[in-house]
């Protein structure tokens, strides 16, 4: 019974604040409320059982995603109210797409329920006697290293295209060249001056 | 009141719908666009780890993680190329994003 008021408390919360990120007038509230999404969908998860899927959904999307969109929004100098001038002529295919998706899917949801009669609980996909992480790890490490280090390639990739597309180097900026530092000779750097006594250095 | 399956993939359904519609809803702000294309993912995370819990199988959540990977490294290329895009253009409208075409 918790369980259940649990998962609409947090499905509800989701839907409502998902639907606050696409229409929000000031993208940093989008920014927050997508973070709220990803809290409530986490709750979900433990729901689940799966509690360190929720803990990694939290710690890489509220931690890291979130707070890019934020620097982001906050760094580009954007007049976000023109942006939302002739949206509207997209609403209508908008719309009909959204409602299409939604029947099907609800649909399929649907035709499976029925068939499915009573709905079964759900419980956690690990033995009752470890943990979700323990569990994970004695996979994820095994049948699934490929995939694991893919994963790592896949984020090395996107670290290096990151670095890549926002280096820049601009022209007039004073650095140090150390080689160049190192190897001045003293011929480069003093000049001698034979000052006749009484004239100065006129 | 049991919960099942069913009450998940509803919510995912939902959850994926409204990022589809966020993307025509905001058609013009990049930074929209690409926060829905993060809930359609999550949708997809949610069916992915109901269903592992439903089939008593540890590979849905296994395949969650991927996604997962897979969608911040698609947030931080995407904004990369936005911020890049930015710099070049000053502006972020998606109809002004035609330099590539030939």
């Amino acid at each position: 019974m918790l369980a259940a008021i649990a998962f609409y408390a947090l499905a509800a919360v989701a839907v409502i604040s998902a639907l606050a990120v696409i229409t929000a007038r000031n993208p940093v509230h989008s920014v927050l409320f997508l973070i709220l999404t990803f809290f409530m969908s986490a709750g979900l998860f433990v729901l689940l059982g799966a509690e360190f899927l929720a803990m990694l959904l939290i710690v890489v999307y509220v931690g890291a995603v979130a707070v890019l969109f934020l620097f982001v929004v906050m760094m580009l100098d954007v007049d976000f109210a023109e942006l939302k001038q002739g949206v509207i002529s997209y609403l209508p295919i908008g719309i009909v797409v959204a409602v299409a998706l939604l029947a099907e899917l609800g649909l399929v949801a649907s035709v499976s329920m029925q068939a499915q009669g009573a709905p079964i609980a759900l419980a956690p996909a690990q033995p009752s006697e470890i943990t979700n992480a323990e569990a994970i790890g004695q996979v994820l490490y095994t049948d699934y290293l490929l995939v694991f280090q893919l994963a790592g390639l896949v984020l090395l990739v996107a670290m290096i295209g990151a670095i890549v597309l926002t280096l820049r180097h601009r022209p007039g900026v004073k650095k140090q060249d150390i080689a160049a530092q190192v190897g001045r000779k003293r011929s480069e750097g003093v000049e001698l001056k034979d000052i006749r006594p009484g004239q100065g250095l006129g | 009141m049991e919960i099942g399956l069913v009450h998940y993939l509803f919510v995912a359904a939902a959850l994926f719908t409204i990022g589809c519609f966020g993307i025509f809803a905001n058609a013009k702000n990049v930074i929209i666009i690409l926060m829905s294309i993060e809930l359609i993912l999550l949708a997809v995370n949610i069916n992915l780890v109901a269903f592992s819990a439903y089939l008593q199988n540890l590979e849905g959540q296994v395949f969650a993680m991927i996604v997962l990977t897979v969608a911040a490294a698609e947030a931080a290329v995407g904004l990369a190329i936005l911020v890049t895009y930015f710099r070049n253009r000053g502006s972020i409208a998606v109809e002004d994003i035609n330099q590539m075409r030939g």
